[in-house]
């Protein structure tokens, strides 16, 4: 099994004739990914990767019928709109892909979404990958990459940074440990599918045996997976790595966040509570691949 | 986040109808001398810093007469704080406050909404009175669509221990509070204290708002110069890195210098990192050589040559540099090809050196590293390229060696520049750079390279196969040319020499020339 995307969910592409959109929506489909079609606003009537552009996605509904997923390959300053739209035609599940989204319009974005029961991942995402089954947004940025870097096998994993999704996949294969899936939640302060969302959902999945996470300083989502284990919400084991220890000015640490929540947000907090939740933290992002595998092998899995 | 100081949100809270003490900012002594004038009061004289405990250090002061807050203002102005020099002081009327509250928003990441916080209690910051007075601090997430309703205000203040007349007019200030942080997109706006005088009037005698990064596009009127927190002013050579970015919306450039005092002895790194999570975790393999870095550079998110180009150019132009190191996670999703040809480009032009070392792991790594090191024994220093299954300790290992190993040349040879044109063929590009192909060389070339190279196939051969565009001119300046730079780098290796693209950078020429550099 795996989370959020395989081979049968069907997939539009918002921007399709884009740049970035015409490239991933290729890289999507060469993959697997059911790409039914794509919606570009004036561009209705195309054809790209050899499926259809809409202008609306209301058009694209339509005419293709149910859509279960759009990846969202749009200018920041658009993604409000155009995420809204989506969710209004019905797609329940939305991978918002650019960066420097306003939060305000992300805010805009989840209130609809809560109402609407629709879910989104990112914004600032490279997306989600099942191994050999479907990939959303940019994982692998090459479909015949993403078949070498990456296999399936018992781990899911989260990250809070894209570059660190598909090395952590790719490092854990080079110890012969394959994901259900890969999840990166996104970089900004507010996202759609934060580590605790994606680690229930890891939780339901009987295929998933453990989870590795890449975690950052700045956001509560790393001190809420550790109540998730501390209340056991999720039992499976987890081993994870919080990036940012060293960071000085500079870095987006959200102030504004850690204001009210006293220490959290901080690296020595967010490690501080996963460990004693009973989470399994490494201090070297190096040391990852081999402690997994020696839980794994603990467990039986391997 | 960019932050606002105490003057610049009180006029937003102003406008806002949230009574503010009267007053206005001064950036001499003779204007706050003036201001207080116009007061015609005993005026209060606050240093504008983004500092907690400004009366400690002696940034606010009470002034009797206009020639007292001239004095005060004398001695706050140009102080150094925190790394910022002081260019305001804030002169208001003094108020009698009979009673001190809290009202704050921020962004709550769990909720996903805005929310406020109140507390019948202000002063100090919100996070101690939240411990020792939990029953005194109210929070309410608010419909980011509905806004902040009166009602709600009135049983968030409720709910902190307030009763009577006061709830009224509380709450009609914490609605408008919310109107402020949602006009302005803030990230965070508060108000502390928030002070009820001894004639009853509710006032905020001291705001700080921050304001969301990637809003700023469209808040013109507040005059964010760059909207990036930091610990002290931008750089010059930052705001020239700022407009790269702003002018760019494809992938992500951030820089950011660390260090620019040079110390005797030390031995500086110009970093290029490529993606948050693995630039922070390769930053620490070259700090543990011993190496200070002397900025950090992210470029991300896929980012077309001509970005990575520049935020190379701009790092090499920090003066004293001993070696160049580039990474990202080591897995990248980009084809890393774009940002070796953006990387060559800059080396060749420069020249380069100093040693540079860039582990390029990800897609088409292989292509990538040896377009990179095709530039060994061009330019003087060495360059060596490295791939997924190099760990960056490995490679921050080489660039010690290289370092060591490396003697400057006493001259440094010319880079390479334009060549003179004979026949041009030009185009503009997306971020006002152009591309020239001189079809006096083209009709010359065996190769025609740059038709194949091409990433985006827009070149094709005319009738007297010359390269020329497939697309309209006004189609490749509005993005259809993503300045690949395959027609300019595959060119110079592979053709006959004939392309060039011109990527202007505004105000680094005259920013080097000043260094001398």
């Amino acid at each position: 099994m795996s989370i959020l995307i395989d081979q049968t969910k069907r997939v539009i592409v918002q921007g399709i004739t884009g740049r970035e959109g015409m490239i991933r929506a290729e890289l999507m489909k060469n993959y697997g990914t059911n790409v039914v079609g794509g919606v570009t606003p004036g561009k209705g009537g195309q054809q790209v990767i050899g499926v259809p552009v809409y202008d609306t996605v209301q058009e694209a509904w339509e005419e293709l019928g149910s859509i279960d997923v759009s990846v969202l390959f749009i200018p920041a300053p658009l993604v409000k709109s155009a995420a809204m739209e989506a969710i209004e035609a019905g797609v329940k599940l939305l991978v918002i892909v650019p960066d420097r989204v306003p939060i305000y319009d992300v805010l805009s974005i989840a209130a609809l979404a809560r109402d609407r029961g629709a879910h989104f991942v990112g914004p600032n995402t490279l997306g989600v990958l099942s191994p050999d089954k479907a990939v959303l947004g940019m994982m692998g940025g090459r479909a015949a990459s993403a078949r070498e870097w990456f296999f399936q096998g018992p781990v899911g994993i989260t990250s809070r940074s894209g570059g660190i999704t598909s090395s952590m996949a790719y490092y854990l294969a080079q110890e012969g440990i394959g994901a259900t899936t890969l999840v990166h939640v996104g970089g900004d302060a507010v996202v759609g599918l934060p580590h605790p969302e994606v680690v229930k959902l890891y939780e339901q999945d009987p295929e998933t045996k453990a989870v590795v996470m890449f975690g950052e300083i700045g956001t509560t989502q790393e001190e809420r997976v550790a109540e998730l284990i501390a209340s056991g919400q999720f039992t499976k084991p987890l081993i994870a790595f919080v990036g940012g220890k060293a960071a000085k000015s500079g870095t987006r640490f959200s102030h504004a966040g850690a204001i009210v929540e006293g220490n959290r947000g901080t690296h020595a907090g967010k490690v501080g509570a996963l460990r004693e939740a009973g989470g399994h933290v490494v201090d070297s992002f190096s040391e990852l691949p081999h402690r997994t595998k020696e839980i794994l092998q603990d467990m039986g899995v391997l | 986040m960019a932050r606002l100081h105490e003057f610049q949100g009180k006029a937003l809270l102003a406008q806002h109808r949230i009574p503010v003490p009267r007053g206005r900012a001064a950036a001499t002594p003779e204007e706050a001398h003036a201001i207080a004038e116009d007061i015609g009061a005993p005026v209060m004289v606050k240093m504008q810093a983004w500092v907690t405990g400004r009366a400690g250090m002696g940034g606010i002061k009470k002034a009797a007469t206009p020639d007292e807050a001239a004095a005060a203002a004398r001695g706050m102005l140009g102080r150094r704080v925190k790394n910022f020099t002081v260019d305001w002081v804030l002169v208001e009327e003094q108020i009698q406050i009979e009673r001190e509250f809290y009202a704050g928003i921020i962004v709550d990441d769990v909720s996903q909404a805005p929310m406020m916080i109140f507390s019948s209690i202000g002063g100090s910051g919100i996070e101690e009175i939240a411990v020792e007075h939990p029953d005194k601090v109210a929070r309410t997430t608010i419909d980011v669509v509905r806004g902040l309703q009166d009602y709600q205000a009135r049983d968030l203040a409720r709910r902190a221990g307030i009763k009577g007349k006061l709830l009224n007019k509380l709450a009609g200030t914490l609605v408008r509070l919310w109107h402020t942080a949602r006009d302005t997109e803030a990230r965070a706006a508060e108000i502390n204290p928030l002070a009820l005088t001894a004639d009853g009037r509710l006032l905020a005698a001291d705001c700080r708002v921050t304001v969301d990064d990637y809003a700023i596009f469209r808040h013109k009127e507040l005059g964010i110069e760059i909207a990036r927190e930091m610990d002290r002013p931008p750089t010059e050579l930052e705001r020239i890195a700022y407009a790269v970015e702003a002018n760019d919306y494809r992938g992500t450039f951030f820089f950011l210098q660390l260090h620019e005092d040079r110390q005797e002895g030390e031995k500086v790194v110009g970093f290029h990192g490529a993606g948050g999570g693995g630039s922070m975790m390769t930053m620490d393999a070259v700090l543990q050589r011993g190496y200070k870095l002397a900025n950090f550079v992210d470029t991300s998110g896929n980012p077309p040559a001509s970005k990575v180009y520049r935020a190379a150019k701009i790092i090499l132009s920090q003066p004293g540099l001993d070696g160049y190191f580039g990474s990202g996670s080591g897995v990248a999703s980009q084809e890393q090809f774009h940002s070796a040809r953006g990387l060559v480009k800059a080396f060749l032009e420069e020249p380069l050196t100093v040693p540079a070392v860039i582990r390029l792991g990800g897609n088409a790594e292989d292509e990538a590293v040896e377009i990179l090191e095709r530039v060994n024994g061009i330019i003087p220093a060495p360059v060596e390229g490295y791939r997924k299954d190099d760990s960056p300790d490995f490679c921050a290992g080489r660039l010690d060696a290289l370092i060591e190993g490396y003697r400057a040349p006493a001259e440094t040879p010319a880079g390479r520049v334009r060549p003179p044109v004979v026949k041009p063929y030009r185009f503009e590009t997306v971020t006002g750079g152009s591309v020239t192909l001189d079809h006096a060389r083209c009709s010359e070339c065996e190769t025609r390279v740059c038709i194949e190279a091409c990433a985006r196939k827009i070149l094709s051969l005319n009738d007297e196969g010359l390269p020329v565009l497939n697309v309209t001119p006004e189609e490749a300046k509005k993005g259809r040319c993503i300045e690949c730079l395959a027609c300019d780098v595959e060119c110079y290796f592979h053709g006959n020499r004939g392309g060039f693209v011109d990527l202007p950078i505004e105000g680094l020429d005259e920013y080097r020339d000043r260094l001398g550099h």
